[in-house]
């Protein structure tokens, strides 16, 4: 299998005035070509800060202190500027929450979507005759691309998005919850947007706090608490036996419309990151770390590494190894 | 079983502004029909879910409902009394029988005010307390919503406490004055999912201690199938379906209620999302509603009679309620 991402040991800080908030603790994961990962994790779990800190984007003050993020075999950390923004856009495409963020308020989206495609080396006339179809292909009106942004729903402007982004066929597409401020019917077809662009070979890493979503559309997913990742495997995998107590206290906090469960809080609340618990981030709020007294001294004392319990399936536990 | 709500025909217009040509043309007024024509009732100790996507008018009928903005036309009742037609000033007293809780905890909450005076306020204002009795109060409620050590937390400020604490907060503030009849409007959609369970476990809570009647806004079906005894269904300012909430969810009959339903995401979709139906487009906007069913431009069922009549609310099975030509037939 072909690597397209490779991360590994990723670790971002961001130096604020009143700390250091340690977002983001060695990192380490890979998606292959054509493959569709999530990385599921609540407010503050850091993981919107490892998908800027793969294309070396992170906002300031906010840096990356170590680690490599390999994409296609070049280490995207210490490419120079240039080469970078080189990249992304062309091989690396990403899709923010807030589709304004990606277009500019004062100026038309026809406009903008064959600016973008001249910047590719396509001439004008075609550029223009390329953003009909596209608009066409997610279903808007060709009129729209004499609109501005803000004339256009949310959904819409979204769907532009990820079309200009699909039209010229990235790598690697970088999605931080692309969906959330959107309805789910909207969502659902978006979400069909990104499956077709997996379909025609792009890479996606996905970002969500929405463990439904991520189970439903991705190949394989990761877990994230308190900057660490504590759990990646297939999607089966996680659903069917899921290892980490965090996992599987998460999957017991969201309500399914098809299970019928009660749905259970997790006590207490996420670790300030700049004094992060030490040992295992989540053992103040473990359930089996509360019950059982054998792991005393442990789960509070030593960080658990990476172990993998059966084949790609990885934890970072005491209670496996 | 008693009513203790009764919305008959509710509607809330909003004026759009005309421009100083369209004006001088006497261009007719347009409206922003945001709720047009809502009927419900909600029983003694029962919960209605009110479910909608962004722009469906479910909030606007909130607000509606309690007079923070008045109604266009309708009647609301509580406790058989009409509300819309009891003078402003004297609303205060059923006021207190009737509140909300929004979405946004940072928002609710005054960045001035000690959360313990933010809980004893509504005592003071209601005068059912002087002041060290709303102190004791706001005390024991602080410990009832867990926010322990109670003394501590008291004083502090609402900048130093979590979204989810501070949604604590608000419902303590509400739950204060003993209220009959709660909104909630999408009061858990910004909370984290680790803490969004205690949070709905604690307005339930209160609900049954209270006997409280509920109507929880929300666009999030998952979190209004666990809490709601029945669900109402809005697109476009209008009630499409409502029933009990196993049947609604089950047996959904309305094209857009299974759509909406369909779209959901779940752990389990992966078995059954060969029988998708798909819808077109995304809610208009309600100026220019689309004659006859509002639906009928996005709806793959569409026939003649959606596109010029608009159908009625009718109950198909026992409480079932659906408003489609396609689903009456």
């Amino acid at each position: 299998m072909e690597l397209v991402v490779e991360v590994k040991d990723l670790s971002i800080y961001y130096f604020t005035l009143s700390g250091v908030v340690k977002a983001v603790e060695r990192v380490s994961f890979n998606i292959q070509r054509g493959e569709w990962l999530t990385f599921v994790g609540e407010s503050g779990s850091g993981k919107s800060t490892v998908a800027y800190g793969i294309i070396n984007l992170v906002p300031s003050p906010g840096k990356i202190v170590g680690g490599q993020a390999l994409f296609e075999g070049k280490d995207l950390v210490k490419l120079p500027k240039e080469k970078l923004k080189e990249l992304r856009g062309k091989e690396i495409s990403m899709v923010f929450q807030d589709p304004m963020t990606s277009l500019d308020p004062l100026r038309k989206v026809g406009d903008q979507i064959v600016e973008v495609m001249i910047e590719h080396g396509i001439d004008e006339k075609e550029a223009w005759k390329k953003a009909k179809e596209l608009l066409k292909s997610v279903n808007i009106p060709e009129d729209r691309l004499y609109y501005y942004p803000h004339q256009l729903s949310g959904g819409q402007r979204q769907r532009i998005i990820i079309s200009t982004a699909m039209a010229f066929r990235p790598k690697l597409l970088i999605a931080d919850e692309p969906t959330t401020a959107l309805d789910v019917i909207v969502q659902d077809s978006i979400m069909d947007l990104l499956n077709e662009m997996k379909q025609e070979g792009t890479s996606i890493f996905f970002i969500t706090h929405d463990i439904s979503l991520a189970v439903e559309r991705s190949d394989r997913m990761g877990i994230m608490y308190a900057g660490k990742l504590v759990e990646i495997g297939k999607v089966d995998q996680l659903i069917e036996n899921p290892l980490h107590p965090y996992t599987s206290a998460l999957f017991a906090s969201m309500p399914d419309l098809w299970v019928d469960k009660e749905i259970s809080a997790i006590p207490g609340f996420p670790p300030d990151l700049r004094t992060p618990p030490p040992g295992c981030r989540f053992h103040p709020r473990c359930s089996v770390f509360r019950e059982r007294k054998d792991l005393k001294g442990i789960c509070d004392k030593e960080e658990p590494k990476m172990v993998e319990v059966e084949k790609e399936h990885f934890v970072a536990c005491h209670l496996y190894g | 079983m008693e009513n203790v709500l009764e919305v008959k025909n509710l509607k809330k217009y909003f004026p759009v502004k005309r421009s100083f040509i369209e004006a001088i043309k006497k261009v007719p007024q347009r409206y922003v029909k945001a709720v047009d024509g809502i009927s419900f009732t909600i029983r003694k100790g029962e919960t209605l879910g009110l479910i909608g996507e962004s722009g469906c008018g479910k909030t606007t009928a909130g607000r509606a409902i309690l007079r923070l903005i008045e109604p266009t036309a309708g009647k609301v009742l509580f406790k058989g009394k009409d509300i819309l037609k009891i003078p402003y000033k004297e609303l205060r007293p059923i006021r207190r029988k009737m509140q909300i809780i929004f979405q946004d905890p940072y928002a609710s909450l005054s960045p001035k005010m000690k959360i313990g005076e933010a809980i004893a306020h509504p005592l003071r204002i209601h005068q059912l307390a002087d002041k060290y009795e709303a102190q004791e109060i706001a005390l024991k409620m602080l410990r009832r919503v867990g926010l322990t050590p109670e003394e501590e937390f008291y004083d502090r400020y609402p900048h130093h406490l979590s979204g989810g604490q501070r949604q604590r907060v608000v419902i303590a503030r509400a739950m204060v004055l003993k209220p009959e009849f709660l909104i909630a409007d999408e009061a858990v959609s910004m909370i984290d999912a680790s803490m969004r369970a205690s949070i709905l476990d604690l307005l339930m809570q209160f609900r049954n201690e209270y006997n409280l009647s509920m109507l929880f806004i929300t666009h999030d079906i998952d979190i209004g199938k666990l809490i709601s005894d029945r669900i109402a269904v809005m697109y476009l300012g209008r009630i499409v379906e409502m029933g009990k909430t196993e049947e609604i969810i089950n047996n959904p009959m309305h094209p857009y209620t299974i759509a909406l339903i369909q779209a959901v995401p779940s752990i389990v979709k992966r078995k059954r999302k060969e029988k998708r139906i798909s819808i077109k487009g995304e809610i208009p906007n309600a100026i220019d509603i689309p004659p006859g069913c509002r639906f009928h431009p996005r709806c793959p069922f569409a026939e003649d009679i959606c596109r010029t009549k608009e159908p009625k609310l009718i109950e198909v099975s026992h409480e079932h309620f659906v408003a489609c030509h396609h689903v009456a037939k």
